[in-house]
């Protein structure tokens, strides 16, 4: 995408997969897309480690990850929106951190990439960073992300604008990047997660930490951020598409697009 | 390690107390991320691993590219990735370090669906 890999043939099926989502996204643009993912020690550094947090800003850069910024645009944001959605949060008990200035790195800008290759001078929408501690263990538990969700969602449906709002659930599905269980992928665990997300999340909230360490790796447990998504989405949904490949460099990689039917 | 940290065979479970222990570690190579950062490095790696402050064994694991030895120390693979970059070595590179097999054996595997555990 970014970097113009999608016709190799390591790529391809990868990304013909996501296509009738993209197409589906074509016909629905939304106004503002809130992007739920992790900064991969880009702008945030172990020095302070936020479990979960939100961009208030006007508009955000693209980190430099240590190869310079990636060739996207840079990121408009929704700055009155992030207002609300802070105060209808915090209201709610969530306790989160607040960024006036932050720079998006890869798990931000792949996300918009994968829904929109070519974007030319500028994203279709804007866009709200949630950033969630998926890093550092403790992570937040699976319950307590779903729990965020759905306080997101009654935040976004109480903005007295009528807006289009887009929920990005992003992290790979099973993965581990070190260590003797390196490349690990679990398939069934993936499978039974990409069922699980529409009929069943509260089984996937009362999974622990340890059982999504342990069974989709110590990276698959940002899957946990899938949970805000599917929390955010009112009780009536429908599955539009979805899809799943292995693998994505080291890790599997699905994706699933859901349509809110409730109002 | 905490004490409530998972333990997971084969896996490193980065926590706070990890955060702590590899911190002028993980510094060192979170820095990687800026140019002028890459440059002086390459520059005079000893002379910018003393700026750092690492200890003797991190330092060693550093200019020796002991991936596996870095993460025993407590670097955090999301770091530690960033040293890699700078001698333009991918993800699969050193998912061959962790596990003992080539890249072209580690990526062949992952290509077949993986590794699977259980």
């Amino acid at each position: 995408m970014d970097r113009g890999k999608t016709e190799d043939p390591y790529w391809k099926p990868l990304f013909d997969g996501y296509a009738p989502a993209r197409e589906w996204m074509a016909r629905h643009t939304p106004d503002i897309a809130v992007v739920v993912y992790n900064d991969h020690a880009n702008a945030v550094d172990m020095s302070v480690t936020p479990t979960f947090a939100l961009g208030t800003a006007e508009s955000y850069r693209v980190a430099d990850e240590g190869w310079g910024s990636r060739p996207v645009p840079a990121v408009t944001g929704a700055p009155e929106f992030s207002d609300h959605l802070v105060n209808s949060l915090i209201d709610a008990s969530f306790d989160l951190t607040v960024y006036q200035e932050l720079d998006v790195d890869h798990g931000l800008t792949v996300p918009l990439s994968v829904y929109c290759p070519d974007p030319g001078e500028r994203w279709p929408c804007a866009v709200v960073p949630l950033l969630v501690n998926v890093i550092q263990y403790p992570q937040p538990t699976a319950a307590r992300c779903l729990a965020l969700g759905r306080a997101l969602g009654e935040a976004i449906r109480s903005f007295p604008e009528d807006l289009k709002v887009a929920v990005f659930g992003t992290g790979g599905m099973s993965h581990q990047l070190a260590g003797a269980r390196a490349g690990l992928i679990n398939q069934d665990f993936d499978r039974m997660f990409l069922d699980a997300i529409e009929h069943a999340p509260e089984k996937l909230a009362a999974l622990t930490r340890e059982q999504y360490i342990r069974e989709a790796g110590s990276e698959g447990i940002e899957l946990i951020m899938w949970l805000i998504m599917r929390g955010a989405l009112g009780p009536r949904i429908r599955r539009v598409h979805e899809t799943y490949h292995v693998p994505a460099s080291n890790t599997a990689a699905g994706m699933v697009l859901f349509e809110n039917l409730s109002r | 390690m905490n004490g409530s940290t998972p333990q997971v065979p084969g896996t490193y479970v980065f926590d706070a107390a990890e955060s702590r222990r590899a911190r002028a570690l993980n510094r060192l190579c979170g820095s990687l991320k800026e140019a002028e950062n890459r440059e002086k490095f390459k520059a005079d790696e000893v002379a910018y691993c003393e700026t750092y402050g690492l200890t003797v064994q991190q330092r060693d694991a550093v200019l020796r590219r002991d991936w596996n030895r870095m993460m025993e120390l407590g670097g955090s693979i999301f770091y530690v990735f960033k040293l890699a970059m700078v001698d333009q070595r991918s993800m699969q590179y050193l998912g061959g370090v962790f596990t003992g097999m080539t890249t072209e054996e580690f990526a062949q595997a992952l290509k077949a669906g993986g590794r699977s555990f259980g």
